[in-house]
């Protein structure tokens, strides 16, 4: 075991889904000598050849369209969207085709791709690189969305995502990917799909969050606990599809939840969750579902950025709120 | 070995020739290629080209009558989608439109499963056939780029396969379109983009589609080669894919064919194409039309008669009328189906929904 960060702990994914399966190549921007803009990549190259860490000509719809060409041809393509913000073009060959092809030829071509794209704000990015979309993702039937929030849940939910038979978005908080760091087994162990992971537990609250908000979120629950306010801290992890079971049983004996996520508030996922919940959890709700969540505004550029990210002060306020309903 | 005709001055000053072996009345305009001579070859393309305008028929007659769903004829571009896919071997890969039905047909795609699909079942895509075939695209363009990932796939395995992408005109207007040509020409892979050009996206003329002179010189920006053919003479269209797969194959060289016909029918069932362009033009275009083409040059060279015709006729009116009979016969899928193909296996997840279409649980909430 090794101490490492997310963008090592991806590497090291990366590395060992290569040297499992020669089907699976990497394809993006920048991703060959240059071992992609954040390091993902990094050494892969040198280590697995330029046909199997190939890179791309600019053109991001490009490369989600030839990944499904590759995956419907039995290869397993993880491709890299330099930033989430350059995705959208990516969105017509998500929706009109990866997630869709083993469905309309009824099994006879799957599309087990992987995209990969760092997300979300805090980093001091310039304009168009810190925007967090996943719901707009999470919309898409037959699509999985998944993301991680440590370097060992990167690791293994990585390496489930390459090993999935069918297409994965995987959405990497840049935030979070150098620090914090963590010991990290090159086990090849993937983490389940489609499974909510419990950070913490506790009997008074639950927390439910995904991404680098874990962290404010983890923040707040340790602060709340010092004040004798004891929280399940929940980390979703897989968005789509989404697994309510674990986050239902915990509100059942919490009777409080509060959801926390960076997008902006309306149509985020955050909604979803809060409907699942007043659906199916209602008579074992002690207060409001409650939400917090980046605005309804454009991202601000880095000068207003601190200001826009849910801070671990609005996290403790909506949780006061919460445990102020008898 | 092509034999290419009309060179016209363009206004760029540059010359384009077309490569056509036929005349629109049949009869050959220099040497032609081997396979012309065959009989055998030339009426198993003819009889392709009759079936898919038999299908065409049939379908739209289904959909007049309420029992097919919207449908997109390919009357009068027959020996493009024949022609192409008649030049490709079985294990090459098809990546059609929604109007390349005689392509489809010649890959071995049955009627019913044609039927199927545009009567609304998604087993019209499961074909028996062509089983790595694409289905057939809708979003104007986006199948390019499949074509440049299977065609890299073959090259990563050093398989001798291509993959051959059909589109229309209004097709290489988008980005999909340069950005698949680009990426392929940037790493030589086996692929043939073959642009099905029948003048027409809907209402929009090709004059309206780009200020270009060809739509082959749209390869030139990827370092690709692009040819224009005459759509309307099977033997030249078959002649020059056949070709462009072989360098795609052996070298790895990705190439452009522009097939230039002219869509006879509206755009679909749904539309009405008087809106839009006159009855004389398009009585104009019937005199180019490419089954009475090659019919007159079997006649005339390989002794077809009226025997022959009549029987082949006979013959594909009753292949098509089993098969219409065989799609109606076949009854929908069951509601759940929608489920069956979502993922490899049912997400947790989604065990409710699942449940809510099975019946075997109460109500929605």
């Amino acid at each position: 075991m090794a101490e490492m960060s997310m963008v090592e702990a991806l590497n090291l994914a990366l590395a060992n889904a290569m040297a499992e399966d020669k089907t699976v190549l990497v394809l993006g921007e920048d991703v060959g000598r240059n071992g992609g803009v954040f390091r993902v990549t990094d050494g892969l190259i040198d280590r697995f050849g330029p046909e199997r860490v190939r890179d791309t000509p600019l053109a991001e719809a490009m490369i989600a369209g030839i990944s499904v060409g590759l995956a419907a041809q039995h290869m397993r393509p993880v491709a890299e969207i330099q930033f989430m913000g350059f995705l959208y073009p990516v969105i017509d060959q998500l929706v009109n085709h990866a997630s869709r092809l083993r469905t309309r030829t009824r099994g006879r071509l799957t599309c087990p791709m992987v995209l990969r794209a760092p997300y979300g704000g805090g980093i001091h990015a310039p304009e168009h690189h810190s925007e967090s979309m996943e719901a707009m993702l999470t919309h898409i039937p037959g699509l999985r969305v998944v993301i991680p929030s440590s370097p060992a849940r990167a690791y293994g939910l990585l390496l489930a995502a390459i090993r999935d038979p069918d297409p994965v978005v995987f959405l990497e908080p840049k935030r979070l990917y150098r620090a914090p760091r963590e010991e990290v087994a090159d086990s090849g162990d993937a983490l389940p799909l489609d499974q909510p992971f419990i950070l913490r537990e506790g009997a008074d609250m639950t927390l439910v969050t995904w991404g680098a908000m874990v962290k404010e979120t983890l923040e707040a629950a340790e602060c709340l606990g010092t004040a004798g306010t004891e929280c399940t801290v929940i980390d979703v992890a897989t968005l789509k599809p989404l697994e309510m079971t674990p986050i239902m049983g915990s509100v059942g004996r919490t009777g409080r939840c509060v959801i926390v996520h960076e997008a902006p508030l309306t149509g985020g996922f955050g909604g979803e969750i809060a409907a699942r919940l007043a659906d199916q959890g209602l008579l074992s709700l002690a207060a409001p579902v409650t939400r917090v969540a980046g605005y309804d505004t454009v991202m601000p550029l880095p000068r207003l950025e601190e200001h826009y990210m849910p801070s671990t002060d609005r996290i403790l306020a909506a949780a006061e709120r919460v445990m102020s309903y008898a | 070995m092509a034999v290419r005709t009309d060179p016209s001055a363009t206004k760029t000053g540059r010359t384009h020739a077309i490569l056509r072996y036929l005349r629109p009345n049949g009869t050959a305009i220099g040497g032609l290629p081997g396979f012309a001579e065959n009989r055998q070859e030339i009426v198993a393309l003819y009889r392709l080209m009759v079936l898919t305008r038999s299908f065409d028929e049939q379908a739209i007659a289904l959909q007049r009558t309420g029992r097919l769903g919207t449908y997109a004829s390919s009357l009068g571009q027959e020996a493009v989608a024949v022609g192409a896919a008649a030049a490709m071997r079985p294990d090459d890969i098809l990546l059609p439109t929604f109007r390349e039905h005689g392509a489809q047909i010649a890959r071995g795609v049955t009627l019913t499963e044609l039927f199927l699909y545009w009567g609304g079942d998604e087993r019209g895509s499961d074909f028996a056939g062509p089983r790595e075939d694409f289905p057939v695209n809708i979003p104007v363009a986006s199948h390019i780029p499949h074509a440049v990932g299977a065609a890299l796939a073959f090259k990563m395995r050093h398989e001798d396969r291509a993959a051959l992408c059909i589109f229309g005109d209004g097709a290489t207007s988008k980005g999909d379109f340069y950005e698949a040509l680009n990426v392929a020409g940037v790493w030589q892979v086996p692929c043939v983009f073959v642009v099905n050009n029948n003048q027409w996206a809907i209402s929009v003329p090709r004059a309206m589609q780009t200020h270009a002179d060809t739509l082959a010189s749209k390869g030139i920006a990827a370092g690709i080669d692009g040819v224009q053919v005459d759509g309307n003479d099977v033997i030249a269209v078959c002649d020059v894919i056949t070709e462009a797969l072989d360098t795609a194959r052996q070298d790895h060289e990705p190439s452009l064919i522009e097939a230039l016909t002219y869509r006879l029918g509206d755009h679909t069932t749904v539309d009405d194409a008087s809106r839009y362009r006159n009855d004389a033009d398009v009585a104009r275009h019937w005199r180019d039309e490419p089954i009475a083409r090659v019919r007159a040059f079997l006649t005339a060279e390989h002794n077809w008669s009226k025997d022959d015709e009549e029987e082949l006729l006979k013959a594909v009116r009753q292949e098509v009328d089993a098969a219409v009979a065989a799609y109606l016969a076949t009854a929908a899928q069951e509601p759940v189906a929608m489920f069956d193909h979502l993922h490899g296996s049912l997400p947790l997840a989604l065990a409710s929904q699942h449940a809510l279409v099975t019946g075997r649980e109460g109500g929605d909430g």
